[in-house]
């Protein structure tokens, strides 16, 4: 196996301001499916084309945002490995005991930088309609809403974004796939990471305010899809940020909308695909506009200052 | 009967523009091609359209904690986003620091 260590993008737990209102939103138009809803309040969900039980937590709360992205290791013994590392880095971990969430293993749990708090887990239960292993079809049911397939990465903002990059690389083995830099050798003011092939499994945007949510991104088929999710937003009169357009970025194909409680979410296609001997590609502050939004090539205040 | 429209008038400038009686100020403002207050998520969430009430009754759907507390809401200060009218209403833009700041110069 050539993938080891952090795998992938595995969940992200989200507070709303109306639990109904968002289901609507997440199971009804975005096409997730629901999982439970707990005795706790909080509402697990997940996408048709994944094997594990959930991929997004929805929790009830008196502002909007993120509570954690977690991301699924290789192996249990992974976790005590990576504890390790990053305490050896100066950072506090903390673990969660199995069960926490319903189906989840163990999780070690840190504070990045950033001012957002990370998870690490090693198993998660297989979703009883996960798909199909034997001669399978292309999916059980039929995809509705957006159609999502996967949860797929988040973006988020904060300050110190450097050393977070230096965190994820250093620590956690990430790569950084490309990045902004402002002019004459200035600071990196935006990141975009992975552990796997795909372009990114967590960005960031530099920002003064720590712990800041810019959006959940789920993954769809095709470019028509794209389109389909805009249709959707329109007919149900969804907030819309931007789009349907293309990143310069990633070049994936994308539309963004916010949730019914203000958290921003993007449906997307395409986009490049990274391996380890791939250099970063890198962006200047003054040709961002293409970089950001392709066929614009204008970045807008909303894109870029609205976070949760 | 209640009004089936009300007047909405911006303090600073005196910009009015007409809100259905069920219907959210900013989404009203939109709807009819106005720029007259920023607009964010429209879901209470972001806070970049936060305003104080002047003048006027009002109602309002959940909003952010993170951008109004209570006792904000106390003085008249929601998020034009969720706010409905229940008769003419005077409204000042009233950004937190934290808001202003996120014209993001870093990318300028």
């Amino acid at each position: 196996m050539a993938m080891t260590g952090v795998l992938r993008a595995g969940f992200v737990q989200l507070r709303v301001l109306d639990m109904d209102e968002a289901i609507v939103h997440y199971v009804d138009r975005i096409g997730l499916n629901m999982v439970e809803k707990a005795a706790d309040g909080r509402v697990y969900l997940k996408c048709f084309d994944e094997f594990d039980r959930h991929s997004v937590v929805l929790r009830e709360a008196d502002s909007p945002g993120l509570d954690l992205m977690a991301f699924k290791v290789a192996k249990d013994s992974d976790l005590d490995d990576f504890a390790r590392r990053i305490e050896e880095a100066g950072t506090a971990v903390d673990q969660i005991p199995a069960g926490e969430q319903t189906g989840v293993g163990r999780r070690i749990a840190f504070t990045i930088p950033t001012g957002h708090r990370i998870d690490l887990y090693a198993e998660m239960e297989r979703s009883p309609d996960a798909p199909q292993t034997e001669n399978p079809e292309i999916w059980r049911d039929e995809p509705h809403g957006m159609r999502a397939r996967s949860f797929d990465h988040c973006l988020l903002y904060g300050p110190n974004t450097p050393e977070t990059v230096d965190f994820f690389t250093d620590v956690l083995d990430f790569s950084l796939t490309e990045k902004v830099v402002a002019p004459d050798g200035g600071p990196m003011i935006a990141a975009w990471l992975t552990c796997s092939n795909k372009s990114h499994e967590i960005a960031f945007v530099e920002h003064a305010e720590p712990n800041k949510f810019h959006h959940a991104s789920f993954l769809l088929d095709s470019w028509h899809d794209v389109g389909h999710a805009a249709d959707v937003i329109a007919r149900y009169d969804i907030s819309r940020d931007i789009g349907p357009t293309r990143h310069g970025i990633t070049m994936g194909q994308t539309i963004y909308f916010f949730d019914p409680s203000g958290n921003r979410n993007e449906v997307f296609s395409g986009g490049h695909t990274y391996y380890p001997d791939h250099p970063t590609r890198v962006w200047s502050t003054e040709q961002l506009g293409r970089g950001i939004f392709y066929y614009e090539k204008e970045l807008n205040d909303r894109f870029l200052g609205v976070v949760t | 009967m209640p009004a089936p429209y009300h007047q909405i008038t911006l303090a600073e400038t005196g910009a009015r523009f007409s809100c259905p009686a069920d219907e959210r100020v900013l989404i009203a403002m939109e709807r009819q091609g106005l720029r007259l207050l920023p607009v964010g998520c429209r879901g209470g969430g972001c806070g970049i359209c936060r305003v104080r009430v002047t003048h006027g009754r009002y109602h309002t759907r959940k909003m952010s904690r993170a951008h109004v507390s209570e006792a904000d809401e106390a003085a008249g200060i929601v998020l034009a986003c969720r706010l409905i009218p229940e008769t003419d209403l005077s409204l000042r833009l009233e950004s937190k620091p934290e808001n202003d700041g996120r014209r993001a110069e870093l990318w300028r």
